[in-house]
């Protein structure tokens, strides 16, 4: 017989165990290692803490009460399980994207970010949850009671090894649920531990049953006898029962906090679901082969009275096999333990993160200001909420005495819990649903449950007998077992029934009636249309792949440069073991602060969370997108603005390019003449000082006569260039005019006496010399020279028999207008357009001038803010010139 | 047997010069300013040698020989061209144009006369 | 010979293949959706068995269990086939990227 003292110590061996298992794989996991820590096996494995101690123990003992009724506690996640391609992949999905840490945050999400319902939740959560901790502190207590009892020694005080057990499971709760506090709130090191100690409970059953069914009846067909002949061999289920304990236990599975906790939260990739789907069922399975059996041999071989809840362990140690007792007394510690730990940390994270953060962000007065340093107070708050769970635990253990009230308090938690599922479902698969409807689902189910079952259940404290029997202020159709009326009904399928039918009412009713809110609306949809949102999340392939993604990202928005040197710097904080940093949460603050200030808080934050959590942007971040998409609008705006300036000045540089090239075109043509009006007098000047030279026999006429035109073309190059001279000098607008005081009658005498005298040509000049007394203010000098121009062109080119120019001036409002006229055939039509441009001549007669008169007088007249121009139908030629009568500055 | 040249140019010096060269080797020489006409003049001149100016009030001399060309009875007369633009682009479209040969202004005489010379000795001899 | 027949000329009508995989990609999920509904149905059968307190009709519990067990283990099954098949339509999803029914 072993004795209490070994068995204290295996206990002690197994615990320590655990811990290192889950230190391990913490480390492991923060070091980027142990991909098995997140396969899909790990994950099945965690899922059967669903397998409590109720199932380990529970089970046998309600196999031996109802038969197969038990086995209706596992179809139920059966169903749930190969359902998952629509139900439990739309859940996890939903809840990775949008970081759910819970079922109270999740339905809180849905609803428009509903603290109130998260509250609901919790409360819920908690009221179902401490009574089912309390649960697997008496299964514990009562096994070792088992071993005690055979004791001789007898130092075994049950009320303080329940006190040490559940601080024991407290402080492994803290250790492992709290250390870190991740963004994904997943605990690699605790779920190793669970999975660990599925497969403990799972052995040690299967290895109970074998010994019974081998061992004890001798081979499987001896064993069907015996269960055929048993007091429970014929199938006598309750219909209603088994009907909603199935309904009641896949609801459960869904809506638990701790199933919530290991199937969602920890859900590492959603690929698992797959092979959980069935591989989950048949650990279901395998659980519930051998209960049957273990209940029929222990009803035959112990003793009348004894307790079925622990044939798993009397069994095996009445036939003196002490160490296969052991093992199942390990097992359904196993159980007992990883229940009460995931519990204890789903609890704590709904209870901190849905009350205490909200109370304690309130009393600090605004919450913009809260830093980093949130951290610490989130931790803290989440063990004491796991001490403080633990402890009701612990007291509601001891005040409810341990006693048999206990055993039915598992389905009494189901039923209390499963009041999420209309919330829940609907919340997934109907945008219609809204936060009243769900708050008053929730409501009517909760208080429904407390009344029906709840408070009946715990006996006449605190629900006098007279309401049970006869109902509040004797109204019999509100009795709490037998609510309008219909009585004869099983308490549970009476509470179940009726809770969930009229919260489900409540909430279709509350949800079609109301209004959502926008963000209510915007999170309905992201929720139910899930798969069209969001892409589906990787599988962690390593934190280090992490990194290089993100390194990718910050190059496409920093640049390569800059990235490069800020990663290598936070590789170098880190330790500098590898050229990447680890995604640790430091890190990642200070990347998305980085990026931040080149994209907006908001999406890097949302660009972050892709990467790292596999999450899909949740609806603030959409929000906070939003806000930034209009500053980038209105930036877009001014980029629109530019856009048009640039298409402007293209067009003009276009246009510029153009005239470039005309003045390019132009300067050849105006090099091209000049060429030729060079060569021209150049060719005769050589032609005849060759002839000159080279002939001997000239006569003197001849040798006067060639030097003659030898003497004009040299002139006419001189003038040439002297034109060219001054129309260039005139064009770059580097000419300086010397303005001075006179009339226009005494500019125009000296012009006129100038280009008259010496020369042989006629021309009769008429002026009107009482209209010319204008005084002017002006370079008197270029006007002189326009003046001049124009008189000489009408003495070379007027054809008339007896040439005649006539001048007229009138002052015209500030201008003095002068017109030239001559009496000769005039320029024709065609070429009137082009006198004013260069080497244009009209006629045939070259002997005049290169062409570049007029030119000259067009530039001048601009330089003296006048204009000079044709004017047709005047008989001859005729020119008007026309300029201020005061020169301004400003008409250059 | 009289050698005729037929020189068409508008600058009245130069025809000077050319006419007192040519005249000096025993050409007979005739002159014309005009451009418009030239083509009539040529004609009725038919001239062994013709010296033709580009830039001529009227029409150009290049257009000049380009119809002189499609004459059948011109195609053999020797066209000495004289520009004073001196482009490239000009010899090229004279050559394109049938010119025999392409002066640019000024020349030496008796580079111009050596070019009279070498005209009318390939023309006789064909 | 008759294999020859049925199948559709090779290359000449790809689309059809294609289609063909994606509608037999949709019977699949319509098959994985059904199965709860088989699962329920199959266990709501017990329901139907005699419950005589006598004892004389009564379903012997070893019938019972096996029969219970036996749809236990059918569900399993067929989930696990089920599972394969998502997993390969999603290799073959990952292996062509130009088809997008699970984008990235």
């Amino acid at each position: 017989m072993a004795t209490l003292n070994v068995l204290i110590l295996v206990c002690l061996g197994y615990v320590v165990l655990l811990f290192g298992v889950a230190f391990a794989a913490d480390r492991l996991a923060a070091a980027g290692k142990g991909a098995w820590l997140r396969s899909s096996l790990i994950y099945t494995l965690s899922l059967s803490i669903y397998c409590t101690a109720w199932t380990f123990y529970g089970a046998v003992g309600n196999a031996a009460r109802s038969g197969l009724e038990f086995v209706t506690i596992y179809l139920g996640p059966t169903l749930v399980m190969i359902s998952w391609w629509w139900g439990l992949r739309k859940l996890v999905r939903v809840g990775r994207s949008h970081r759910v840490t819970s079922i109270a945050d999740l339905i809180s999400s849905r609803y428009g970010k509903s603290n109130t319902l998260a509250i609901c939740v919790t409360i819920l959560a908690v009221l179902g949850g401490t009574p089912y901790i309390a649960l697997q502190l008496q299964s514990i207590t009562l096994s070792f009671s088992i071993f005690a009892d055979a004791d001789p020694s007898g130092l075994y005080r049950e009320g303080s090894s329940v006190f040490w057990v559940a601080a024991g499971l407290a402080v492994f709760a803290i250790l492992f649920g709290t250390r870190n506090l991740d963004a994904n709130e997943r605990h690699h090191g605790v779920v190793t531990a669970i999975a660990l100690e599925s497969v403990v409970k799972l052995f040690a059953l299967l290895a109970v049953g074998a010994f019974v069914v081998w061992g004890v009846a001798g081979g499987v067909g001896p064993m069907m006898d015996r269960i055929d002949a048993s007091e429970i061999g014929h199938w006598n289920v309750d219909t209603g029962r088994w009907t909603t304990f199935i309904f009641l236990s896949a609801a459960a599975f869904v809506c638990l906090p701790r199933m919530f906790q290991v199937m969602v939260v920890e859900n590492t990739d959603e690929g698992h679901l797959r092979t959980a789907a069935w591989a989950f069922p048949l650990y279901l399975l395998l659980i519930s082969l051998f209960v049957v059996p273990i209940a029929v041999v222990g009803l035959d071989i112990m003793p009348e009275g004894s307790n079925p809840d622990l044939f798993v362990l009397t069994v095996p140690l009445s036939q003196g096999n002490d160490w296969l007792a052991m093992l199942s007394f390990i097992g359904g510690f196993s159980s007992a333990t990883s229940m009460v730990i995931v519990t204890a940390m789903a609890l704590s994270t709904m209870v901190s993160n849905h009350v205490v953060m909200p109370i304690w962000l309130s009393t600090q007065g605004g919450s913009g200001s809260v830093s980093g340093d949130v951290r610490h107070i989130v931790l803290l708050a989440r063990r004491i909420s796991i001490a403080v769970i633990m402890a009701l635990g612990f007291f509601y253990y001891r005040l409810s005495g341990g006693g048999a009230a206990l055993a039915s308090i598992g389905l009494i938690a189901f039923a209390g819990i499963a009041q999420i599922l209309p919330a829940l479902v609907g919340g997934l698969f109907w945008r219609g649903a809204t936060r009243t409807g769900a708050l008053a689902g929730l409501t009517v189910g909760f208080l429904l449950w407390i009344y029906t079952l709840l408070l009946p259940g715990m006996g006449g404290v605190l629900m006098p007998e007279s309401v049970l029997h006869s109902g509040p202020f004797g109204l019999s159709w509100l009795r709490p077992q037998a609510l309008f009326g219909i009585e004869g009904m099983d308490p549970m399928v009476h509470t179940v029934m009726w809770s969930l039918s009229l919260n489900t009412i409540a909430f279709c009713v509350a949800s079609l009636l109301s209004f959502p809110s926008p963000l209510e609306r915007l999170q309905a949809a992201q929720f139910v249309n899930v798969f069209d949102h969001s892409v589906a999340p990787r599988g962690w392939t390593g934190s280090v792949a992490q990194s290089e993604d993100l390194m990718i990202m910050t190059q496409r928005i920093l640049g390569a440069g800059p990235a490069h040197e800020f990663f290598q710097a936070e590789a170098e904080k880190q330790g500098g073991r590898a050229s990447l940093p680890e995604p640790t949460p430091a890190f990642l603050e200070r990347l998305e602060r980085e990026l931040s200030g080149s994209v907006g808080a908001a999406t890097a934050h949302a660009m972050i969370g892709q990467i790292v959590g596999g999450s899909s942007v949740s609806v603030e971040d959409l929000l906070a997108v939003a806000d930034e998409s209009a500053q980038l609008l209105e930036y877009s705006g001014q980029l629109e603005a530019k856009s048009a300036e640039l298409t402007r000045t293209a067009r003009q540089l276009r246009e510029a390019n153009t005239k470039l090239t005309q003045i390019s075109e132009q300067k050849d043509s105006f090099l091209s003449q000049v060429s030729h009006e060079l060569r021209t007098p150049m060719t005769s000047i050589r032609a005849f000082s060759e002839i000159m030279r080279d002939t001997d026999e000239l006569s003197p006429e001849e040798q006067t006569r060639y030097a003659a035109i030898i003497h004009d073309e040299a002139l006419r190059l001189t003038r040439l260039l002297d034109d060219l001279l001054d129309l260039s000098v005139l064009e770059s607008g580097r000419v300086s005019l010397n303005v001075g005081d006179d009339t226009l009658r005494s500019v125009l005498d000296r012009a006129v006496s100038s280009t008259l005298a010496g020369t042989s040509k006629t021309l009769t000049v008429r002026r009107t010399k009482a209209a010319e007394r204008i005084p002017l203010q002006t370079d008197l000098d270029r006007l002189g020279q326009v003046f001049i121009n124009l008189i000489s062109n009408a003495l070379k080119y007027c054809d008339a028999d007896e040439p005649e120019l006539t001048i007229s001036a009138h002052d015209v409002g500030g201008h003095v207008v002068i017109d030239f006229v001559d009496n000769g055939s005039g320029i024709p039509p065609g070429s009137r357009s082009v006198v004013f441009e260069k080497f244009a001549r009209v006629g045939g007669d070259k002997a005049g001038g290169a062409g570049l008169g007029l030119a000259i007088c067009r530039e001048i007249m601009q330089r003296l803010g006048g204009e000079i121009m044709y004017l047709p139908g005047q008989g001859g030629a005729a020119f008007r010139v026309r300029l201020p009568l005061a020169y301004q500055q400003a008409a250059q | 047997m009289s050698r005729k040249v037929l020189l068409i140019e508008d600058e009245p010096n130069i025809a000077e010069a050319i006419r007192f060269l040519l005249t000096r080797e025993g050409w007979q020489v005739e002159t014309h300013a005009e451009g418009a006409d030239a083509l009539q003049v040529i004609r009725v001149a038919s001239p062994d040698l013709l010296i033709l100016d580009v830039m001529l009030p009227g029409k150009s001399g290049m257009e000049i020989l380009r119809d002189l060309r499609e004459l059948e009875d011109m195609q053999g007369l020797p066209v000495l061209m004289l520009t004073a633009r001196g482009q490239t682009r000009d010899r090229e479209m004279a050559e394109n144009a049938g010119v025999s040969r392409f002066m640019t202004k000024p020349f030496s005489n008796s580079e111009m006369l050596t070019a009279v010379r070498d005209l009318h000795a390939q023309a006789t001899q064909s | 010979m008759s294999t020859h027949e049925d199948r559709p000329p090779s290359g000449a009508r790809p689309s059809l293949f294609l289609e063909r995989q994606s509608y037999r990609r949709r019977r699949l999920t319509d098959a994985a959706r059904l199965l709860p509904f088989l699962g329920a149905a199959l266990l709501a059968v017990p329901l139907l068995w005699p419950d005589d307190p006598n004892r004389q009709q009564a379903v012997p519990l070893s019938s019972a269990m096996f029969y219970i067990f036996a749809c236990w283990v059918g569900l399993i099954v067929a989930s696990l086939v089920f599972g394969f098949a998502a997993r390969r339509m999603s290799a073959q999803d990952e292996s062509k990227p130009g088809s997008d029914q699970w984008p990235r």
